[in-house]
């Protein structure tokens, strides 16, 4: 009798060059059928050395690194890591400035979730809603712009406070081939007052854009069966795995550090924290979306206290915080300070110190060891997203090749971060 | 043999007018469908080449003309080449029979549904060749993909078209269309609605449309079966697609919506001020509804998942029909007025 053929699980390449790979992502199936038996995600292809580069520089020239781990909540990296220095030098910064820390770690969130929203759509086929939420970021990104000069790297947390102080006035567009004056008048509208007239027209104007995702995505059919049971983790499991940020609360978990670890202004805000009940995909959408809303509110919160509360938004200390250019130019001693403070740097006490904040994609934590120089002897970053795409796997295995790109954009990696 | 030469040539311009027109509608398809959903998408749409971006049509097809046609070493060369002509033959040979008022229609065949219905699954052939011929494992799963809706969506259209086999009495489809004739309300779309819709969304599913693009599912499968293609033979699988849109409209406006009739048939008033209009017009604008029917449900809906797919096509799609016939069977038993007396 002859041998009959081999029946062979079929392995394939996923990535790194595929449409739905958020990045870089390299991922080896193994498929039954279209049945995943194994998903083996190959990580490094985004490498850049971070926190190798950063021993080799002044504390505060590797601020602008942060921006570029996870390159959709870049604010929310530099707190991080300014949070830890302030711990280590043990200064706190000007109430002001940290009302303006929160305002802006909110901004980013809603940032993040709505990139994460559009790819998460785009992935699983509504790709109209990728455009919409890009409007939204559009506006935001404003805001960033206006505050650091930068639309995405903005570099404007410092230790000991941020950049400089909100703009009074926002940039306007001008008159141009493809836009005429009366068209450009309607662009400008919200953009007559300060930043914060801006930012608070645009929390006036953001729940209702979310009402309308939601209406669009949120009881439909196809998202639905697309998204409910797939990619379920136990709460157990997503503790025991280190999962935090919204795939741990999407399992119905409540622990978010703006609440449990406050740090900043978050314990005298009003906010909620969204549990979701299932763990799958559906309740990391549905915490998501709820989590945005909340940030809108903490933000409305922020606009008013800042609106009422002029003060300073960096410590005066100018052994840390760089003096302002008009004293550098008339005292010899500002100028001192500044010369030393960008070439040198300043050395942190020896010790070691770890800060962690709750970032838009779960727990970001830097652990900062100083040997008493002016730069760092280890910094080792904890990612958000590191925890959570090691366990790929174990969400993906049983489903279908169609789950696997549901299932990557629901845990919301950015591999910036991941690779580091 | 004069007489007959005459009429070859006639028959050839007739083809060759059909032909030319249904490229050039494809072409500005893909520029509607850009523009349509670019509104959806609150963008603009291209508006650049030409006055208000119209040729930009002619811009892509020249940019794909002058594409390399790339093939690739380890796969089935002949089948590789053979695959796209498959699919764009099948999909303008069906326009054959299709009538576009009371006299324009190439061929007048009795058996004009068999025909239609025998071509649209014919066509899947070129989508299953080239996903086997590629010799790419994303190629792969897009024409398993593809065969497996392909089969299982054609059974529920076929039941559908009985239906309305059945309640015309005739295969002819001018025949049908005379039928149907006494109004809107005597359209087959009303005593025939779950077929009407069955057909629809098979319809859509046929030419691997939003929902139902699993076979080329572009942020699973890459681009699925065509994943290997450039070129002429990607555009030809492109011209394919969006001429099968365009046939499927046509087919559901001839089958459900009175094809060439006029809407105001039966209403005093009205008849006779729109007596003039020609029966091609009703019979475009009737089909370009659906046309934009479906550019309405790409920038609206995510895409089903495979198995999902099936699961409609089955236990929903099929059971529908199958008890729709047997009323219909009824109805046409018991002369059923208005429609069936």
């Amino acid at each position: 009798m002859e041998k009959l053929p081999e029946i062979r699980n079929y392995t394939f390449n996923f990535g790194p060059q595929h449409p739905a790979a958020h990045g870089v992502l390299r991922l080896i199936l193994e498929v039954d059928g279209e049945t995943i038996v194994r998903a083996d995600p190959h990580i490094g292809l985004l490498h850049r050395a971070t926190e190798k580069l950063a021993e080799s520089k002044p504390y505060n020239h590797t601020i602008g690194y942060m921006d570029r781990l996870d390159y959709v909540s870049m604010m929310c990296n530099e707190h991080g890591y300014v949070l830890a220095i302030e711990k280590l030098l043990g200064v706190t910064p000007p109430i002001r400035a940290q009302y303006i820390r929160v305002m802006f770690d909110e901004i980013t969130r809603i940032l993040n979730h709505l990139l994460w929203l559009g790819a998460h759509a785009l992935d699983i086929g509504a790709m109209s809603m990728f455009l919409y939420c890009f409007r939204e970021r559009e506006d935001l990104l404003d805001c960033y712009e206006a505050a650091s000069g930068a639309r995405m790297h903005a570099t404007y947390y410092r230790p000991g406070g941020v950049y400089r102080d909100l703009p009074d006035k926002m940039p306007q567009y001008k008159p141009s081939i493809w836009h005429n004056a009366k068209e450009v008048a309607k662009l400008n509208e919200n953009r007559q007052g300060s930043l914060l007239d801006f930012i608070w027209d645009f929390t006036n104007r953001f729940p209702t854009r979310v009402d309308e995702y939601e209406t669009l995505l949120t009881d439909n059919r196809i998202w639905k069966q697309r998204t409910v049971n797939i990619g379920v983790i136990s709460p157990e499991r997503a503790i025991a795995l280190g999962f935090t940020g919204p795939m741990l609360r999407a399992c119905g978990v409540e622990w978010d550090l703006r609440r449990k670890q406050p740090y900043e202004v978050y314990d005298q805000l009003d906010f909620k924290i969204p549990i979701g009940l299932r763990g799958d995909t559906y309740s990391r959408y549905l915490v998501r979306i709820e989590e945005m809303r909340q940030s809108n509110h903490i933000i409305r919160q922020c606009v008013e206290w800042l609106r009422k509360n002029p003060g300073p938004v960096i410590i005066n200390n100018q052994k840390i915080a760089p003096p302002s250019r008009v004293t550098m130019k008339k005292s010899m001693e500002a100028m001192i300070h500044h010369f030393k403070l960008m070439t040198e740097g300043y050395a942190l006490p020896e010790g070691e110190a770890y800060a962690a904040i709750e970032h838009p994609k779960g727990e970001f934590g830097v652990y900062l060891v100083s040997d008493g120089a002016n730069k760092p002897y280890r910094l080792k970053i904890r990612a958000a997203g590191f925890p959570h795409l090691a366990a790929f796997e174990e969400l993906v295995k049983g489903h279908m090749i169609s789950d696997v790109v549901t299932v990557i954009s629901s845990i919301d990696i950015v591999f910036g971060e991941i690779d580091r | 043999m004069m007489t007959e030469i005459l009429l070859v040539g006639g028959i050839l311009i007739k083809i060759l007018v059909i032909v030319v027109v249904l490229l050039l509608a494809v072409a500005y398809l893909t520029f509607l469908e850009r523009k349509v959903v670019g509104y959806i998408q609150t963008r603009i749409g291209p508006n650049r080449v030409g006055p208000y971006g119209l040729l930009q049509p002619i811009a892509d097809v020249l940019k794909l003309l002058n594409k390399e046609l790339i093939i690739p070493r380890e796969s089935n060369q002949f089948l590789f080449i053979i695959a796209p002509m498959i699919s764009i033959g099948t999909a303008i040979a069906a326009w054959a029979v299709i009538p576009f008022d009371k006299i324009q229609v190439l061929a007048n065949v009795n058996a004009g549904i068999l025909y239609l219905f025998a071509l649209s699954s014919l066509g899947v052939y070129g989508v299953l060749i080239a996903g086997w011929a590629s010799n790419s494992k994303y190629a792969m799963f897009g024409a398993l993909r593809a065969a497996a809706q392909s089969i299982s969506y054609e059974i529920g259209m076929g039941f559908a078209l009985v239906g309305v086999m059945m309640a015309a009495g005739s295969l002819n489809l001018q025949t049908i269309i005379h039928a149907q004739a006494g109004g809107f309300w005597h359209w087959y779309w009303l005593p025939l609605m779950p077929l009407f819709l069955s057909y629809w969304i098979c319809g859509i599913a046929e030419t691997n449309r939003l929902p139902f693009d699993v076979a080329e599912g572009e942020s699973e499968l890459v681009a699925g079966f065509h994943v290997e293609y450039s070129g002429t033979a990607f555009a030809l699988f492109f011209l394919a697609e969006y001429t099968n849109m365009i046939l499927i409209s046509a087919i559901i406006a001839i089958l459900f919506f009175g094809g060439w009739l006029s809407p105001f048939e039966g209403i005093p008033g009205l008849q006779p001020l729109f007596a003039w209009v020609p029966g091609l017009v009703w019979f475009l604008l009737k089909m370009s509804f659906f046309i934009f029917c479906y550019l309405w449900f790409r920038g609206t809906f995510p895409r089903y998942r495979y198995d999902q797919i099936m699961r409609l096509g089955w236990k929903i799609l099929i059971p529908v029909t199958l008890v729709w016939i047997i009323v219909i069977g009824l109805a046409v038993q018991w002369h059923l007025p208005p429609w069936f007396a």
